[in-house]
């Protein structure tokens, strides 16, 4: 089964970077952030930390189209073409629907889109969640999931939209330690070549998964420069290099 | 489970129990307050005459739920997919239900005849309006991560609608339509009150005048059974058709 998913996963789709020039953000009549600038580079996995409240899912939500941009905000992506429905995006929340079973989960996206399912949706689907070890569960309602097979469930499901941009808002966070871990591990492999932005306030995850790691604090916000850890993701989370980094991670999202 | 078939009886048994000490207590004559054992050799003995108007009224029943479900439903989907509807029909709806429906019995009466059609109409009217608030308000509270998400996979206004908010509002619809099964046989009833030639109603009415008292408690009570078994039928198949809805209330059993 795996050998049948590895084409379509790692298909050669061109990876897009994604800039944001002169980001507003007011809420409540609080700047939030103001002149803000940030770059995803294609392909890569990027990560953005920072204390809740800061801005980071906003930030998130502005590339996702869920979220109007206020003037004079620009959002860019770097092949010059749109960005709606080259995103998929990925919750805390498993979102799942209650009422259908992990495969059909798994396809809402064609079928929200009114897309023909044939053979060869559905089988790109079971592969799906095959390769998050859930190919058994295909007809398990979320109920009868725990918490990291319904995560897990909702990264086939990101992964299903075949999008080159991946938007992740704290996608392990509601999950145990070990659980985390493991859906780190297997997000990095699974996500590998695509445009991901990663928001989390895990320094640990972020330098596990991450390429390049933003720090995004203050108020009006802003974004510090790229951490880029040594090493291809996922990284161990042991590796006396990575634990050092967190150390400086901390004292940064302290100060 | 022995609890579920034993209580009930217990409190069957004791209501009888004091029906027939207040009857003996009180030494009231047969034509005010007949007892116990007198009900049951009217519904014996009048057995054809009670299910010949028994099936009139069951019948306005069906008819009523279908039609006020139906009309409930839709009207339903209609406020919450188009705006214009919702700021113009609105404001009528909730006017409407200032009108006391038993005050129009009469006319629908007079507008409809002596038949059915009047009954089905008052039980139609009267089950209207729980249908459509329950729906209506379901359709309104979706989770707002599912319309996130919807959106990011370019689901449009209408699939959304069909694959995520419609779903997601079955449990408020299926609470409505409890209360509506609950209703529809006092619309039908009060319907036959007012002007019928068949019917339990009717035959109530009917035998109160001509001082049959115990032929009135045994269409009392037959109606009563109707109703009862009605809504556990309803119930039943709502639990069937929405097995992902959390069948108890962990604070049911609590105090």
């Amino acid at each position: 089964m795996h050998d049948l998913v590895r084409p379509t996963l790692s298909a050669p789709i061109p990876s897009i970077g994604v800039r944001i020039e002169g980001a507003r953000l007011t809420y409540g009549g609080v700047r939030l952030f103001d002149g803000l600038d940030f770059a995803l580079e294609g392909g890569r996995c990027t990560c953005l930390l920072g204390p809740s409240g800061v801005g980071k899912t906003t930030l998130l939500r502005l590339i996702a189209g869920l979220a109007d941009p206020e003037p004079p905000t620009k959002l860019i992506a770097e092949d010059g073409g749109p960005l709606e429905g080259r995103v998929a995006y990925m919750a805390q929340q498993d979102l799942l629907l209650p009422w259908l079973g992990a495969l059909d989960n798994v396809l809402l996206g064609p079928r929200l889109r009114g897309e023909a399912i044939g053979a060869a949706v559905v089988d790109r689907a079971r592969g799906l969640l095959d390769a998050v070890g859930l190919g058994d569960r295909l007809r398990a309602r979320p109920s009868e999931l725990s918490g990291g097979m319904r995560q897990r469930v909702a990264l086939a499901r990101t992964l299903m939209e075949d999008r080159p941009i991946v938007l992740m808002d704290e996608p392990f966070s509601a999950l145990d330690a070990i659980t985390r871990l493991r859906l780190q591990e297997m997000a990095a492999r699974l996500l590998a070549g695509k445009t991901v932005l990663l928001v989390t306030h895990d320094p640990l995850e972020a330098l596990r998964i991450g390429h390049r790691i933003h720090v995004m604090a203050g108020q009006p916000a802003e974004i510090g420069p790229a951490i880029s850890p040594e090493g291809t993701p996922p990284r161990p989370p042991d590796d006396p290099a990575l634990l050092a980094r967190q150390a400086e991670l901390l004292r940064r999202l302290a100060s | 489970m022995i609890g579920r078939v034993f209580r009930p009886m217990v409190t069957a048994v004791v209501l009888i129990a004091a029906w027939q000490a207040l009857v003996w207590g009180t030494g009231v004559p047969r034509f005010i307050l007949p007892d116990p054992a007198w009900v049951a050799v009217a519904l014996y003995e009048r057995a054809g005459t009670i299910g010949f108007h028994a099936l009139f009224t069951i019948g306005e029943i069906l008819g009523g739920l279908a039609l006020g479900i139906v009309l409930g439903a839709v009207t339903a989907l209609t406020l919450s997919y188009f705006r214009p509807a919702r700021r113009w029909l609105m404001p009528v709806l909730v006017f409407s239900q200032a009108i006391p429906v038993f005050a129009l019995a009469p006319l629908l009466v007079l507008w409809m005849g002596y038949g059915m059609a009047s009954k089905i109409a008052m039980a139609t009217l009267i089950i209207y309006f729980p249908v459509t608030s329950a729906f209506f308000d379901g359709l309104r509270r979706t989770e707002p991560g599912w319309l996130d998400l919807a959106r990011t996979m370019g689901g449009s206004r209408w699939s959304t609608l069909l694959r995520i908010r419609l779903p997601a509002a079955l449990p408020a619809f299926a609470s409505g339509l409890r209360v509506a099964t609950a209703v529809a046989p006092i619309g039908a009833v009060v319907g036959e009150w007012v002007g019928a030639s068949a019917g339990l109603g009717y035959l109530m009415l009917h035998a109160n005048g001509r001082m049959q008292v115990d032929l009135m408690f045994a269409a009392l009570l037959t109606l009563a059974v109707i109703s009862v078994a009605l809504y556990f039928a309803v119930d039943a198949l709502l639990r069937r058709a929405l097995p992902w809805q959390p069948d108890k209330n962990p604070n049911d059993e609590r105090d």
